[in-house]
């Protein structure tokens, strides 16, 4: 392939006679070389280029409004609001009727390893040592599963968790996509079994608003 | 005594064997390697720790540039062939009372990246060759509940594709209310099944360090 055999082309006029006893080497260092730094190209970028997805389930939204939204327990509720540049405010529990319009006050914490994610694994102990005891079991070898399996049975043991807290993510209009995905990430790391994303409430505007300090522009007439 | 004979040529290595074998892995690479897409509008995506990786076909992305306008961008299925792209706009012409040639129809079809242009400027979008002066007419596709044609897209791309499945590609910091729109549209047509396109980060919780 690579090499260039130079044949006799019948040219016999003697002066050229000794030239074809040797065919003539092409040098093949530069080709190989540039061949080298293609591959290496290559391999890198077709290794990196792939994005990775994250899975989310949104509610079904409700159209007949003769059907109530599910109700869900107060004690378990975790409210988590993402509050503009990059503040994350929480709060447990639901606002009593009574208490709309004098809320409780909003608790601040930081996205990553010592805010939310204390909170939530605090929180969510239970599930979380159960999926880990598991996880570990299957890597010690104690449980032999195949890789779905796996999942599934994690997704089942999410399913049968009843302790653990029911999160409602909320977002001020000033957040941004980043938040939104942090959180749902801080989710999947966490393996809280139930959490959705539903509207700020009008009283919940009214909450962030108090605790940022700012006016409040709509506090009765809802978002 | 007779004199050795030392030769004064360099050994030679043979390098066709490496040179066959660098080519064959070389055209591998190169015919298996897929090239990122330019986005029309700048997008830095959020960092997640999920590791699944992106599908391969059959994917609607609606794309969010980081100065709010909205982009679609739909495949043609598992084969080119079936020509869904094509189809899809044929659909929306008809919606918006539009004719569409072939020739339009094909180069609508083999437009690589997201297309963020109203469908009344659709013509003169695919009529344009020079790529600065397409970027011109990417405005983004309007989303008001007036003038939903995001929706219109979603439906037929979901019409022609029933197996397609809805991903949202965001800047990190488009701000949120661009989403929830995007996300009320996407569930207006049943969408509920998301795929949002991250970046890979890694994090690890152990239980060990949480206070008890």
């Amino acid at each position: 392939m690579a090499e260039v055999a130079e044949q006799d082309t019948g040219k016999k006029d003697g002066k050229d006679r000794k030239k074809v006893k040797h065919p003539p080497h092409i040098d093949m260092t530069p080709m190989v070389d540039l061949m080298c730094l293609l591959i290496v190209f290559f391999m890198l970028t077709a290794a990196f280029t792939k994005a990775k997805i994250m899975e989310i389930n949104l509610p079904e939204k409700i159209r007949d409004p003769n059907v109530e939204p599910p109700k869900i327990p107060g004690s378990r509720t975790l409210n988590i609001i993402l509050g503009p540049d990059d503040r994350v405010f929480w709060y447990p529990g639901m606002v009593r009727e009574e208490d709309y319009s004098n809320p409780p006050p909003l608790n601040e914490t930081t996205y990553g390893a010592d805010g939310i994610r204390r909170l939530l694994v605090e929180r969510n102990r239970t599930l979380f040592k159960r999926i880990d005891d598991f996880q570990n079991d299957v890597i010690a070898g104690r449980i032999n599963l195949p890789r779905d399996s796996i999942e599934s049975e994690i997704r089942k043991l999410k399913r049968d968790d009843d302790t653990g807290p029911i999160v409602l993510i909320k977002a001020y209009k000033t957040s941004n996509y980043g938040n939104f995905v942090e959180i749902l990430d801080e989710m999947n790391i966490v393996g809280v079994a139930r959490y959705s994303f539903v509207d700020l409430i009008w009283y919940e505007t009214f909450m962030v608003e108090r605790h940022l300090g700012i006016a409040t522009t709509t506090a009765s007439t809802g978002n | 005594m007779p004199k050795i004979k030392i030769t004064t040529k360099p050994p030679h290595v043979d390098m066709t064997p490496m040179v066959d074998l660098f080519a064959v892995v070389l055209i591998f690479l190169m015919l298996t390697t897929t090239f990122r897409i330019t986005e029309p509008g700048q997008v830095d995506t959020p960092y997640s720790v999920s590791e699944s990786p992106i599908l391969d076909f059959n994917i609607m992305t609606v794309v969010i540039s980081n100065d709010g306008r909205v982009f679609f961008n739909v495949d043609n299925g598992p084969d080119t062939i079936l020509k869904f792209r094509q189809k899809i706009l044929a659909e929306m012409g008809g919606r918006y009372g539009i004719e569409f040639t072939q020739q339009e129809l094909t180069k609508f079809g083999n437009y690589p990246a997201s297309i963020g242009v109203p469908i009344e400027r659709m013509k003169e979008f695919l009529a344009i060759d020079e790529p600065l002066e397409k970027a011109a007419f990417q405005t983004g596709i309007p989303v008001d509940s007036l003038d939903n044609q995001l929706g219109m897209w979603v439906l037929y791309a979901r019409q022609v594709n029933p197996a397609v499945n809805a991903s949202i590609k965001g800047d990190a910091n488009v701000e949120f209310p661009v989403v929830k729109r995007v996300l009320d549209i996407l569930q207006d047509r049943n969408v509920n099944r998301f795929n949002l396109i991250t970046s890979l980060r890694s994090a690890d919780v152990k239980l060990d360090e949480i206070p008890e």
